[in-house]
């Protein structure tokens, strides 16, 4: 089984340890694990701001770099969803391959790996955000909005980490306010959003709110450093190769 | 060309390849008692609810709360409290109804609304304007939920019908409970044996 | 009005100014959403019935022609006479011309988003004719000289004391009361007196049924029902989607509605008008106003199947921090951003953004529309049609440049991360929104890219 292992744009650029954390995780579970060099981002802000026609040359790069993998896995829940969804390239057989085989990381390891146990050790009190694209998207978790037996494949991952604390929030999947360049498009409700969901972990104790995608991690820690907050994001990769 | 028939040609224009009605539902059952759950669902809404075993206790039941003011009810057995005559009087002249009495087709359990239709309410207006309202039904006309309350309606040929639950109520200020909006500031269920 | 000429952005951020009220406007909002969670949980086949409500409309709409003729024939037959309106001027010179006939310059009306849609109520002022809105929300907005913020809550964005204070000038209430309790007991007088006195009475409707010719309209007031029973002329009026096939349907509907909108069972009343009463006249008019043109738009008919329950407003993360004002539409919220664009792409084009995209909305449906696909959807629309500010779309053209080319990506990595400059959190940043209340992500010494040709080739 060889993987190609996708590193969003913004992740590359600013969260190389959540990349160094997926990466060395994948490794340790004996995955044959490869980063295609050439790769860049996915397309997706140009997309969400109506600009899906601009994304050929990311579509046509993302294709050329991932094509022959039998996996694609990404520490990311937003970029997937949108490549699984969105990625348009002359060969529809192509494209429908690569959305059957991309996977968000936690998805990777309980659907393709079944990973039932884990080493990792991190003795912290955590608060999950649950992110809009990997949830309500990728359905990696239950939504509240649904009247179904609940499952969350991040938590069941974090629950096999040692001395983690899981804390409860008030509101479990409200969406952070990022939302890509309505982060600043939409200044006031964006901060707003992500004010309201910074206070809802730290109100419940959360010594690190962690995810499966960084953009809404970035969102949130970018709240939490201007208000000088204890409390630290951290991506699900890294606490999951925590030792 | 008329709206209509531009109207019409556009839906036609524009409407894609039909596509077929959902076989209806078999819509499983709660598991719950109707007979509780109604009447759980009927005080959750803030309506309250009285077991009695016949028209004599309906008259008790109206005595002990309704000495003063004027009440209506189309029920021929209530006519010696009730003002039975008021079918053909003008809608209006019903603004200073103190109680109305009607009873109702059957109940539902789900959400404790009862069904009434024009014939069974002397005139439409009469459970809206009166300041409080009773309605009386059988206990084995409690059905389980909204399919079977139109199964039992199934063709039937009324002017106007419509389930009520509860006393009318509003929360437009700041989302506090108001009973007593427009229509009845109270409903008593009467639930008859 | 002003506040047609700015953009939701900038209302939302006008909202924005008083914190404090915006964490009242969400958290009255969200206590809805919860409601509603936790009444549809008591359902046990809730998910079936959203099915079953989304396929009965989406052959409806499929079907649409053969159910208005069915409809308005077996409305005919009942006694009732029906009307079609191409738009909403044909739709308002419709009523006028009927209270006209009748020589009626006052009229009493419950709450119907369409009027709201066709500006009645301006066109009858303008026209000579007094409308008072019975609706308790729809009034307190009327007396405030605003448009609903909400569709089942019209003044959900304003306080008890504004409510008080605008009750002691028009209706005299004592000065400094703001208790609901006897508010809604003085707007309930006052009211009284107005159906006892108006021989005219508008209302919309929640459901129309083409096997009967009969149509549904649902309220907890009752003012409905009150202002039709005691007119002479009921006006009922009904976007063309609004049919459904069977009397039985009504079943899943009515079970879905309430509960949907507001956490309620059903609502207090659900009540179908078959015939008039003796004496009365009924009139149905038909609306098209935009309908048909959305029906012939694969990727936004199904914003058709709505049956304005308003779950995607008290859902919604965005609504609930900007207020309903901020959508500049009759219809606000989710549903109202992807039905706007419809009518008017230029002056709505801005809705489709408002939004994260976090699909919350599209869970709620009761009818399943896929509301933040839509969203999306109208995104690519309006870049497509040319309404896009310039600013935004030189910035996506250096981004897109930037993000197919791994050498310039990388170039522009290398120099100091300089892709933070098209970074999707700061594109278009003439001043740099991001930093207002958020600080920069830390920039580290090297990328992942670097660090993997170092430790991994």
């Amino acid at each position: 089984m060889k993987v190609g292992l996708f590193i969003p744009c913004y992740v590359d650029q600013f969260y190389p340890n959540a990349a160094i954390a997926t990466l060395q995780l994948l490794e340790k579970l004996g995955v044959d694990v490869t980063y295609p060099a050439n790769q860049t981002c996915c397309g997706q802000p140009m997309a969400n701001s109506g600009f899906e026609h601009l994304t050929g040359g990311c579509n046509t790069l993302f294709m050329a770099n991932f094509k022959e993998f039998d996996y694609i896995v990404a520490p990311s829940g937003s970029c997937v969803l949108h490549i699984k969804e969105h990625i348009h390239t002359s060969n529809h057989e192509d494209d429908k391959n690569i959305s059957g085989k991309i996977y968000e990381l936690t998805e990777f390891l309980t659907d393709v790996l079944k990973v039932t146990n884990l080493t990792a050790n991190f003795p912290f009190k955590v608060g999950l955000h649950q992110s809009c694209h990997g949830q309500r998207g990728l359905h990696i978790s239950q939504m509240s909005e649904l009247v179904e037996a609940p499952f969350s494949k991040p938590q069941t991952l974090l629950n096999m980490v040692q001395n983690i604390e899981m804390i409860d929030l008030k509101r479990k999947d409200e969406c952070c306010g990022f939302g890509g360049t309505f982060c600043v498009t939409e200044e006031a409700v964006s901060a707003k959003m992500g004010k309201d969901r910074v206070l809802d972990h730290e109100n419940n104790g959360a010594e690190y709110i962690t995810g499966v995608d960084l953009s809404c991690l970035m969102h949130m820690e970018g709240i939490l450093k201007r208000k000088n907050s204890k409390t630290k994001v951290i991506h699900i990769a890294e606490i999951l190769n925590a030792s | 060309m008329s709206s209509r028939a531009q109207i019409l040609a556009a839906v036609l224009a524009n409407q894609p390849t039909i596509l077929p009605m959902p076989a209806f539902q078999p819509f499983s059952p709660t598991g719950e008692n109707s007979f509780d759950k109604f009447v759980a669902t009927a005080k959750g809404i803030g309506s309250s609810v009285y077991f009695l075993s016949g028209i004599a206790q309906v008259k008790q039941l109206i005595y002990t709360n309704f000495s003063a003011g004027r009440i209506i009810s189309p029920i021929e057995e209530l006519s010696d409290v009730a003002e039975f005559d008021f079918a053909d009087l003008d809608a209006h002249t019903l603004e200073d109804v103190e109680l109305g009495v009607f009873k109702a087709h059957f109940g539902v359990a789900e959400n404790s609304a009862l069904w009434v239709t024009e014939d069974l309410l002397g005139k439409r207006v009469s459970p809206f304007i009166c300041q409080h309202l009773m309605l009386l039904v059988n206990k084995t006309d409690i059905l389980q939920n909204m399919h079977q309350a139109y199964d039992r309606i199934g063709a039937a040929n009324y002017d106007f019908g419509t389930f009520i639950a509860g006393p009318s109520k509003t929360a437009d200020i700041e989302q506090s409970l108001v009973l007593g909006a427009h229509g009845p500031r109270s409903l008593a269920v009467v639930i008859l044996d | 009005m002003i506040q047609e000429l700015k953009d939701h952005a900038t209302l939302a951020d006008d909202f924005n100014k008083d914190e404090d009220r915006v964490g009242w406007h969400d958290d009255t909002l969200w206590w809805i959403r919860e409601k509603r969670d936790k009444i549809a949980w008591q359902v046990p086949d809730w998910e079936l019935l959203r099915d079953a409500a989304s396929n009965i409309k989406d052959h409806v709409l499929s079907n649409l022609n053969p159910y208005l003729l069915q409809f308005e024939a077996n409305a005919i037959a009942n006694g009732i006479t029906v009307h079609w309106a191409a738009d909403a001027a044909g739709h308002n010179q419709i009523v006028l011309n009927i209270l006209r006939e009748k020589e009626i310059n006052k009229l009493v009306k419950s709450k119907s988003m369409l009027t709201e849609e066709c500006h009645l109520n301006d066109f009858l002022a303008d026209n000579g004719v007094d409308v008072i809105d019975s609706d308790l929300g729809e009034r307190i907005v009327q007396l405030a000289e605003e448009p609903p913020s909400h569709i089942v809550l019209p003044c959900i964005h304003k306080k008890k004391e504004e409510i008080g204070a605008l009750f002691h000038k028009h209706l005299g209430t004592p000065e400094g009361n703001s208790d609901p309790q006897l508010l809604t007991e003085a707007a309930r007088h006052h009211l009284r007196e107005t159906f006892l006195s108006r021989k005219a009475t508008v209302t919309g409707i929640n459901f129309a049924v083409a096997e009967t010719g009969e149509f549904v309209i649902c309220t907890n007031e009752g003012n409905a029902d009150m202002g039709a029973h005691l007119a002479d002329v009921h006006i009922a009026c009904m976007g063309i989607e609004k049919i459904i096939p069977e009397r039985k349907d009504l079943g899943v509907f009515l079970r879905l509605l309430a509960r949907s909108a507001t956490g309620q069972p059903i609502t207090t009343y659900s009540s179908h008008f078959k015939k008039p009463r003796e004496n009365q006249e009924m009139h149905i008019i038909l609306v098209d106003n935009g309908r048909t043109k959305q029906l012939g738009r694969e990727d936004f008919r199904n914003s058709l199947k709505c049956i304005r329950c308003g779950a995607c407003m008290n859902t919604c993360p965005v609504y609930r921090r900007s207020g309903g004002h901020s959508y500049h539409y009759a219809i606000t919220g989710p549903i109202g951003a992807i039905l706007a664009p419809n009518l008017d792409m230029e002056k709505y084009s801005d809705l489709p953004f408002a939004s994260t995209l976090c699909g919350s909305c599209t869970n709620v449906c009761p009818v399943k529309i896929d509301i933040h696909q839509q969203l999306y959807k109208w995104r690519q629309v309006i870049v497509q049609n040319g309404y896009a500010p310039k600013a935004k779309e030189l910035s996506m053209k250096m981004m897109a440049f930037t993000l197919s080319s791994p050498f310039v990506y990388h170039t522009a990595g290398k120099m100091g991360r300089a892709v933070l400059k098209y970074a999707p959190f700061t594109v278009n940043n003439s001043f740099n929104p991001w930093y207002k209340q958020r600080d920069m992500p830390e920039v580290p010494s090297a990328s992942f890219g670097e660090w993997y040709k170092k430790n991994r080739n």
